[in-house]
């Protein structure tokens, strides 16, 4: 047992935190801690500068044009781009269509589309969830008929991140109406400038525009857009949300957030002294923080295990479960650090080059919105009451 | 980075399950409860044969181990089988006689057949370190204590028990205190012994112009007894592991085989996410003891932290997985005669060993540390 970094580990943190020192704007970082909304271009100058050294595909094979590192590199890369306040990279081309094309794609679909993700040709969007069918997935009900070297699309398709960047969909369609309704599903890659794709906004309760709702009416697909078998899709699906799971517990975010929150109880007064001073609040703090230092060995001890040619599994739900409470109770001090500074809401502040005065100190304004909307975080991904069903099966035997 | 035990260590763990697991069933470790000294001096013996004794001392203190790990692996194996034998006595007495440097005849220590014990806690002092209120007086060389002293662990029976008490002060100073060893024939030493809730013993001591010896040179002795107090809870929280991992098994193989409304109750949903949820917070609990095993060998603020967070993370987590494996078993969990509840006591009175979960995160709070 050691709970040390080895020493080339630790070079290759200090490789990564230097790079990403003399490569990241300080502007971008800004906005990234800061809460701001973030444009297209800044996610996608990031994905550039980060295939400039092949480092955006960090889990696909080194053929495809992946860096080959193993889980704890992967950590660390994580960890280091998080704490200095680098963009998320995107994940739906990078690290969800890239492996699923890698392992079940046609050579000409590989060849054709991973390129064009890594270079920022096609901007990917997930079409997975529906109006009637969110964690009962496999009832999805938009439907793909086979007409001649098309199929034809009519559904509709929600909570589709982003999907308002997006050139391209991954789509579950339903294209077996008889069998069980995990066979009759199949995965179509859909261009977004098809006739009959339509994206509305969807406004979530923190009043930010994200997720958006796709509808499909009468969509002409090509039948070479099918990806793997028909009616196999389902299988492709699951291949996807458990492929790589080893940021699942979002450690590198939440020990952000734990800084963050340290910083604010700092500022934040009480009685004439720090709120971080406060014991009550001081008590919370230190049951999160140490919430917190256990996630981070648990994560660990799970990424080691994968290291060793074992796979995550079904530790990565209860890695959700955990990383998603100690996120959300992060969000939830946040707010509460400023009492009824948390209250005022002045959205422009988080536009592009807005040059207003904040209401309050400058760290105050995201804080309460941050908070609705982290409330996701226990929803989407498969909710953690999902999550415990998997384990109750599968490390359980319930 | 590496959680795996090594090679030396698992085999240390495989000896000590294999004997547990043959040769102390409950019904012997009921028994050896039930003893006027609380414990089977056979089953001590024999496991001291086996070496798990050595392996919780250093070799400069006769021990073949020592390191957090040694402890993490032996005391998590003791917890899985509810070992009333007097392992945490041993190791607090001679961690205490160590840490002073003072010269020892450590073989039979570490064989186990010279038994320790370590007096410290006195009436009213909580989870107080430095409060000590016995006084240690010289008169040349030799030395003679009077005070009280409460709760010592398995001191009744013990052939030698290391004292802390006071040379000048008052009662909270954190300067003026000694640790003396006290031989449990000593004039002026009587010993109260009883039983612990959970099953294990403990015992008063009273203390009158009883003769000891000093341990080092007595005057300066907080940090040793801080030194002491975390390998105890070091030591407890590796035991609560195991005995977190027993409550786990058990409840989940009788929500597999209890049947009510015509299924196995483990069908129901309520009760499969409070078994997840169980799971959850012992992997938690482990992640957090891990740590602090880890960084035990390298004493500093990142150690200290990483072991008030795993005795905090232990006694919050200790006291769902004791309630919750209670009440998803229902009414049997509420009988003697069932194996289950005896883990679930133990687990829950840990954390009246060593600072309980609000002390370990007042201590936390004071540390700075990362992120």
């Amino acid at each position: 047992m050691d709970l040390t970094y080895t020493p080339e580990e630790e070079a290759f943190r200090a490789e990564v935190r230097a790079w990403i020192a003399e490569t990241l704007p300080a502007e971008l970082s800004a906005k990234v801690r800061g809460h701001k909304r973030l444009s297209k271009q800044d996610y996608e100058f990031w994905h550039a500068r980060l295939q400039s050294r092949t480092w955006l595909a960090w889990h696909w094979p080194v053929a495809h044009g992946g860096p080959g590192w193993g889980p704890v590199q992967k950590h660390i890369f994580e960890e280091e781009c998080i704490a200095a306040g680098a963009p998320r990279i995107v994940p739906f081309g990078v690290n969800m269509l890239g492996p699923v094309l890698i392992e079940f794609g046609s050579e000409a679909q590989k060849a054709h589309y991973l390129p064009r993700i890594l270079d920022g040709t096609d901007w990917w969007a997930q079409g997975y969830s529906e109006p009637g069918a969110g964690s009962d997935l496999a009832s999805l009900k938009t439907r793909a008929v086979r007409e001649g070297d098309h199929y034809v699309v009519n559904g509709q398709k929600t909570w589709t991140t982003l999907g308002h960047h997006a050139d391209w969909l991954f789509c579950l369609c339903r294209t077996d109406a008889e069998a069980k309704p995990q066979r009759g599903i199949s995965f179509l890659l859909i261009d977004m400038r098809t006739p009959g794709v339509e994206v509305r906004p969807i406004v979530t309760l923190d009043g930010e525009h994200e997720v958006n709702e796709v509808w499909l009416t009468d969509v002409r697909v090509p039948a070479e857009n099918l990806v793997g078998e028909e009616n196999m899709g389902w299988t492709y699906a699951k291949f996807l949300l458990s492929y790589e799971r080893t940021g699942i517990a979002g450690v590198a975010y939440s020990k952000a957030a734990v800084g963050h929150l340290r910083r604010v109880a700092e500022a934040q007064q009480k009685d004439g002294r720090p709120l971080a001073q406060d014991p009550f609040f001081a008590a919370r703090m230190g049951r999160l923080e140490i919430d917190l230092m256990a996630m981070e060995i648990f994560n660990l001890r799970v990424v080691a295990a994968a290291g060793q040619g074992r796979s995550p599994g079904p530790e990565a739900s209860l890695l959700k479960i955990k990383g998603t409470q100690v996120r959300q109770e992060a969000t939830d001090l946040l707010r509460r650090a400023l009492g009824p500074g948390a209250m005022p809401y002045v959205p422009e502040q988080f536009d592009e080059g807005w040059n207003g005065e904040p209401v309050g100190p400058d760290y105050a304004g995201p804080l309460a919105r941050q908070y609705f909307n982290m409330r996701k975080l226990s929803i989407y991904g498969g909710s953690n009451e999902i999550q415990k069903n998997i384990v109750a099966k599968a490390m359980l035997g319930l | 980075m590496d959680f795996e035990l090594s090679d030396e260590r698992r085999m240390l763990a495989e000896t000590a399950e294999r004997y547990l697991a043959a040769e102390y069933p409950m019904a012997r470790r009921h028994k050896a409860a039930a003893e006027p000294a609380g414990f089977d001096r056979a089953a001590w013996e024999e496991m001291a044969e086996l070496g798990l004794v050595a392996a919780l001392l250093p070799p400069e203190a006769g021990g073949l181990g020592g390191r957090g790990e040694d402890l993490l692996v032996v005391f998590e194996r003791l917890g899985r089988a509810a070992v009333v034998e007097p392992f945490l006595a041993q190791l607090l007495g001679a961690t205490a006689i160590r840490e002073t440097g003072a010269a020892a005849d450590w073989e039979p220590i570490a064989e186990g057949r010279r038994r320790l014990a370590f007096a410290h806690s006195e009436p009213g002092g909580r989870f107080e370190t430095a409060h000590v209120t016995t006084r240690a007086v010289a008169e040349g060389e030799a030395w003679h204590l009077t005070g009280a002293k409460t709760v010592a662990l398995n001191a009744d029976a013990a052939d030698a028990i290391v004292v802390s008490a006071r040379l000048d002060g008052a009662a909270q100073d954190p300067d003026g205190l000694g640790l003396f060893l006290v031989e449990g024939t000593a004039p002026g030493l009587t010993r109260r012994g009883y039983g612990t809730v959970e099953g294990g013993q403990a015992a008063d001591l009273t203390l009158t112009q009883a003769p000891a010896q000093p341990l080092g040179r007595p005057g300066q002795a907080l940090p040793v007894i801080e030194t002491v107090l975390a390998r105890g809870a070091l030591a407890v929280s590796a035991e609560a592991l195991g005995l977190m991992e027993v409550c786990k098994d058990t409840t989940l193989e009788y929500l597999k085989t209890r049947s009510q409304f015509g299924r196995p109750i483990g069908a129901f949903q309520a009760l499969q996410h409070r078994m997840v949820d169980m799971l959850l917070e012992i992997e938690q609990a482990r992640s957090a003891v891990m740590l602090a095993a880890g960084l035990a060998d390298s004493p500093g603020p990142d150690a200290a932290r990483a072991l008030h967070a795993a005795k905090h993370l232990v006694g919050r987590v200790g006291r769902q997985v004791a309630e919750e494996a209670i009440q998803l078993h229902g009414g049997i969990a509420m009988t003697w005669e069932y194996d289950l509840p005896h883990f679930a006591k133990r687990l829950v009175m840990i954390d009246h060993l060593f600072g309980d979960t609000d002390h370990h995160l007042e201590r936390f709070l004071s540390l700075e540390g990362a992120p």
